[in-house]
């Protein structure tokens, strides 16, 4: 960042102690996004060593316990560490005051608090990984978990504490949103990437409690043998997975939701119109996050659960469905006579419907008791939520970055290299994980570290696949990279779009807005070739 | 970000108006419980489902509870409640010694609360009537026992340290109180911790005929 | 089957196999419908109308009721349909028929053992004849399991604190793969066994033949049968080398050292007690996962199992 830029939030203030007691939501946001694309790096490393692994049938680079504990930290690392804090920490951090025409989140110091809190939880997990690693699976399973010789509780203990700096995270936000948007600003016309946060909030707020409260009675199962988890002593381990997917499903749709918010967004920026169907995108959001509290059981078709909750949690599941669905076809609603311009966050989001179809279609195979008896624990299950995540809510999360990128850091970056980037993360990533849905189907089961030779020529294209994958992203990397440095200069609003952060400067100064603005029309206002509103 | 002068000294920059910083924290707060309610609903779940399947477990151990005790505790933290309630209210008419006073009341009925409940486990500890596999009494007819002593210590634990929480901030809010802090102007802290200690009693209230009374 | 994601599917030999396979086609194909409406369209308005210059768009439309109410009933009623043939289904694959023939399954860590009603006993192999329900009572010793069998599309969790059920009827002989699905640890990906399905006469001579405790070997055969049979094999060498468990060769009158730093003299009653109650004394070096035999092995086969290792020298 060279000094001839007029004063913003960037370098107003310098040294790495403005950084550490920042209060400035713009620049704690971007203390998380450092944080989460060093996690992301570390997770796909781990991806890769998997790959690697997986490349030929015996288990002969890695040993069973050392792969087990590779996907286990792979799992844990993406989940905890990089994919539910990413959007709404990271971009919604910066963004969401932006959008709502507020100086800042409501309370500032607890934002910070957060991020704190999360790097002591981020800790926990790294002196886990370094003091033995953990083999439990990311869904820490009881009793094996109980049984396991593996550093279980450092790992588990730092998914407990970064829970806070969710729940956190979550009630900022809703007091934020309820109390902080200019004058004017009413709720339909808030722009639905707050939808998003918010409907991501409440479920943060509502469902991470109980992650905790499940999380700290396996840490005392572990230590002290309460006994309440472990058959062994009158316990019952599946109770365990109960209280772990009541939490875990929910917290599927905190990944999902802000991505959501992010493509309405883009789509509409980069097309130029109006979002089509606002209500039932905004009102889809918060269906999503009430009915994603009545679901989980669906992780649980074969565990030995009553067919009677089977069939109820079966039901409830396709009902997720249907809103998932009408925010899908109101995008592409969109993009009819639209404007569109095929810039990196369009690339995208169109990267976006293509992947999330497919995952979220795969769910629909999942939903249907009987099917999932024969996918449940194949790789067709690893599929689908990448497909979901990496597909659906990396893709989001990109999107996103590309788009605010410029507002982020006043630069631009390369278009034709995000562009080659783009295309080699999409071939790759089709290549890894679509080869996975037709190994779930021949019965390949997931968590192996050697496999039956019939597998071999799927995994052998898979593992291709992630390489090409990885090399997208390094590429991304790199000219992520540069561009904080060499990238051309951007201006107050490159992509021509309406929302109110477009109307400051890039970067924005510390305190956003000089005034405080007064909205009276809707977020998304285009001009149309025949007249306004045509 | 400078403070203009006619900004009031409590109001944070980027909040407009004093009512609006007043009405965040408030929603805040109340978020905050509602978290809380569900970290111990959790409990609850537990409670219930073992209750559910050991139901004889659960009857005969609720006598080795001291109900005396249990009743002792639940009065005192009732009044706390009241004493609570009423540094507010004095504070409202800015009366600052009075406030102090409850203040005062407030966290010694909370350590009141702490040693009668230090008493009681140190019975238990002494009988080994303790959570999982330290479990070492022998009084207690049908399977699996220890399981009603982890739930016991684990909502009675989790209760304890949310004492202790709240007698830390009300610890905290005396200095401040003393200090002048507070008056009928701005009195946001005490307020909020008022409604948490509220919460830390109707816990309390729930978990006494949980455990003591209903067999 | 009448579709080419035949090709993909594992064979279908179980009497459910193809209604499953049935209603996951024709969710396939709904899906595909709906992945061409909105990934075609996607393409089609992109190439359509896109943006050359800086002309806005042509068109500010932002809502449609029909198109909406539209894009919400037919998903649902798609979703309905799918949801009672989804029901349907599984409560056929958790209603066991009144004349199955039922095996009691064993699962831990890392093997398979079936007993059955006659007092024959196999490790992760499953005899079963062909064309009559099989009724699977399954259990845990350790940790939780699962039991799946993608030809027949049956899979269900192995719970250590209570009985789990499964049943199936095959259609055809030959030999199936059974997966240990719910991950348990190192072994996880070798916990694999064979469903072997015979016509009826054969099935039974297989199972007349296993209940008679290897008669007609010695103990020595009989052992180094067991020592495959009960799956010794999966963790204790005979050649020297290291693997989860110490080495069989030459282990017979040796002194080992154990983890809490006393040792003790291989013999006939230390063997004995290794076998079924393997955590009394571990060996130093490695971790306490022996299983214990408790239960799987009658006297005789642990007699059988002690002159066996007596045997490698
Ligand atoms: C971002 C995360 C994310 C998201 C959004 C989803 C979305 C969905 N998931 Fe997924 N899921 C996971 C992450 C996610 N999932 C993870 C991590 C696991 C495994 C965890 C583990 O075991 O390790 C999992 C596992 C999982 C299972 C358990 C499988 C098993 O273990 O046996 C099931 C079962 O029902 C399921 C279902 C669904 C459904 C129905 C949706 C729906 O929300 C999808 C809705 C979207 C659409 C349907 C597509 C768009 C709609 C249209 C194009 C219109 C047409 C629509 C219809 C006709 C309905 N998921
Ligand atoms: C957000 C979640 C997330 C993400 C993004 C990924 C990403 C990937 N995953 Fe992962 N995966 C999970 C969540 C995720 N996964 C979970 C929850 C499980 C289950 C674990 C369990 O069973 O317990 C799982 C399991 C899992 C398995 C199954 C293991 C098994 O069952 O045996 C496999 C196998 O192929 C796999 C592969 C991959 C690959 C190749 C990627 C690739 O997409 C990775 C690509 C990324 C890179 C290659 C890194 C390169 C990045 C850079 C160079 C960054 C540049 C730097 C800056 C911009 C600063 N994953
Ligand atoms: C899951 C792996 C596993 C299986 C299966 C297994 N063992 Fe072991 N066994 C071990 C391990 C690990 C040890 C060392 C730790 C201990 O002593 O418990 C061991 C120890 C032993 C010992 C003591 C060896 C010594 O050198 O002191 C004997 C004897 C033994 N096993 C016999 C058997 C027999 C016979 C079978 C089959 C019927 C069997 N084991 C199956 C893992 C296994
Ligand atoms: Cu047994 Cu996996
Ligand atoms: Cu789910």
């Amino acid at each position: 960042m060279s000094d001839t830029a007029p004063k913003n939030y960037l370098n107003e203030q310098k040294g790495i102690k403005s950084w550490l007691l920042t209060h400035d939501h713009k620049r704690i946001g971007l203390l998380y996004l450092y944080s989460i694309m060093t996690f992301f790096l570390v997770g796909g490393v781990f991806a890769v060593m998997m790959r690697l692994e997986l490349w030929t049938p015996p288990s002969d680079l890695f040993s069973p316990d050392t792969y087990n504990q590779l996907f286990t930290l792979h799992g844990a690392v993406m989940i905890f560490l990089f994919i539910i804090p990413s959007i709404p920490a990271a971009l919604g951090n910066f963004v969401l005051p932006l959008h709502i025409g507020a100086k800042d989140v409501a309370f500032p110091r607890l934002n910070l608090a957060s991020w704190y809190i999360f790097i002591i939880g981020a800790l926990f997990a790294v002196y886990s990984l370094v003091s033995g690693g953990v083999d439990t699976g990311w869904t820490f399973y009881t009793p094996y978990s109980v049984t396991t010789s593996t550093a279980v509780v450092p790992m588990v203990f730092g998914a407990f504490v970064m829970g806070f700096s969710s729940i956190f995270t979550g009630l900022n936000f809703i007091v934020t949103i309820h109390k902080l948007r200019a004058p004017g600003m009413t709720w339909f016309r808030m722009p639905l990437f707050v939808w998003g946060l918010y409907a991501t909030a409440i479920i943060q707020v509502l469902a991470t409690p109980v992650l905790g409260i499940t999380l700290a009675l396996l840490i005392m199962e572990r230590v002290v043998g309460i006994g309440i988890f472990d058959p062994a002593m009158g316990g019952d381990p599946v109770l365990y997975q109960h209280f772990f997917w009541f939490y875990s499903h929910p917290a599927v749709y905190i990944m999902i939701l802000p991505g959501m918010g992010i493509i309405s967004e883009v789509i509409s920026a980069l097309s130029h119109k109006k979002i089509f169907g606002y209500k039932a995108i905004a009102f889809s959001s918060l269906g999503i996050a009430l009915t994603s509290f009545l679901v989980w059981g669906h992780h649980m078709f074969i565990s030995g659960q009553s067919e009677l909750a089977a069939m109820v949690f079966s039901f409830l599941t396709f009902f997720v469905g249907i809103p998932s669905g009408i925010k899908m076809f109101n995008w592409v609603a969109t993009l009819y006579k639209g404007s569109i311009d095929l810039r990196a966050p369009m690339l995208y989001a169109l990267a976006f419907l293509f992947l999330f179809s497919i995952g979220g279609l795969t769910g629909i195979f999942l939903g249907a008791m009987s099917v999932d008896v024969f996918l449940h624990d194949t790789y067709f299950i690893v599929a689908h939520f990448h497909y979901v995540m990496v597909g659906g809510t990396v893709m989001a999360l990109l999107a996103g970055l590309h788009y605010w990128w410029p507002k982020m850091f006043g630069r631009m970056y390369s278009e034709g290299m995000a562009r080659v980037s783009a295309l080699l993360i999409f071939v790759g990533f089709n290549m890894t994980f679509f080869t996975q849905f037709m190994l779930g189907i021949q019965g390949m089961p997931r968590r192996y570290a050697s496999y039956p030779e019939q597998f071999a020529p799927l995994h052998g294209y898979s593992s291709v696949g992630s390489l090409i994958m990885a090399a997208g992203f390094i590429l991304m990397g790199f000219y992520l990279f540069y561009s904080l440095f060499k990238g051309a200069r951007a201006d107050k609003n490159p992509w021509g779009a309406t929302t109110l952060e477009w109307s400051i400067a890039s970067p924005p100064p510390s305190g956003n807005f000089d005034n405080v603005p007064t909205i009276d029309s809707d977020p998304y206002e285009y001009k149309t070739a025949a007249g306004p509103n045509g | 970000m400078s403070h203009s002068s006619d900004h009031p000294a409590n109001l944070a920059h980027h909040f407009t108006e004093v009512e609006q910083q007043q009405e965040s924290a408030k929603l805040g707060m109340w978020l905050f419980l509602l978290t809380e309610i569900l970290l111990f609903g959790g409990l609850f779940c537990f409670y219930a489902i073992f209750r559910a399947w050991n139901p004889d477990i659960f009857h005969n151990a609720h006598f080795h509870l001291d109900v005396v005790m249990g009743t002792l505790n639940t009065v005192v933290l009732i009044t706390s409640s009241v004493t609570m309630a009423l540094a507010i209210r004095s504070l409202q008419l800015d009366q600052k010694r009075a406030a102090l006073w409850f203040l005062w009341s407030t966290l010694i009925l909370a350590g009141i609360f702490l040693v009668v409940k230090y008493f009681e486990y140190a019975h238990k500890f002494h009988l080994g009537q303790l959570p999982g596999k330290y479990y070492t009494f022998q009084g207690i007819e049908g399977t699996n026992p220890h399981i009603f002593f982890s739930v016991y210590f684990l909502m009675t634990g989790l209760h304890g340290i949310h004492v202790i929480a709240g007698m830390s901030i009300i610890g905290w809010l005396i200095v401040k109180t003393s200090r002048n802090r507070f008056s009928s102007q701005y009195y946001t802290p005490v307020e909020m911790t008022g409604l948490y200690w509220h919460l830390v009693d109707l816990i309390w209230i729930f978990l006494f005929p949980m455990f003591y009374l209903i067999g | 089957m009448d579709s080419s994601l035949t090709n993909i599917f594992p064979s279908s030999s179980s009497t459910i196999a193809s209604d499953v396979d049935a209603l996951f086609n024709f969710i396939f194909y709904a899906s595909a419908v709906f992945f061409s409406i909105v990934v075609g369209l996607s393409i089609l308005f992109v190439i359509r109308y896109r943006r050359r210059g800086d002309e806005p768009a042509t068109s500010q439309v932002a809502h449609n009721n029909l198109l909406e109410i539209v894009w919400t009933v037919i998903p649902t009623i798609l979703v309905l349909i799918v949801f009672f043939w989804g029901f349907k289904d599984y409560v056929r694959l958790y209603v066991v028929p009144h004349d199955a023939l039922e095996i009691k399954v064993t699962a831990q860590k890392w093997f398979w053992s079936f007993d059955y009603a006659e007092g024959a006993s196999s490790v992760n192999e499953l005899v079963v004849p062909v064309g009559h329900p099989i009724k699977l009572l399954m259990s845990s010793k350790d940790v939780i399991h699962s039991f799946a069998v993608p030809q027949f599309r049956i899979k269900m969790d192995v719970l250590p604190n209570r009985y789990t059920v499964a049943w199936f009827e095959a259609v055809d002989t030959g030999s199936y793969n059974i997966f240990c699905t719910e991950y348990c640890g190192k072994g996880h990906s070798e916990m694999l066994g064979t469903i072997r399905v015979l016509p009826a006469e054969e099935s039974a001579a297989w199972i007349e033949a296993n209940s008679n405790m290897g008669k007609g070997l010695s103990l020595e055969e009989f052992g180094a049968m067991l020592y495959k049979k009960k799956a010794c094999v999966t963790c204790h060498s005979i050649d020297g080398s290291k693997n989860t468990g110490p080495t069989f060769k030459g282990t017979f009158g040796s002194q080992e050292k154990l983890k809490d730093g006393s040792s003790v003299i291989v013999d006939e009653n230390y063997i004995r007690e290794s076998l079924l109650n393997p955590k009394a004394k571990v060996v130093e070096g490695y971790e306490p996962v022996m299983p214990t035999y408790q239960g799987i092995l009658k006297d005789r086969q642990v007699d059988a199992l002690i002159e066996y290792i007596k045997t490698l020298k």
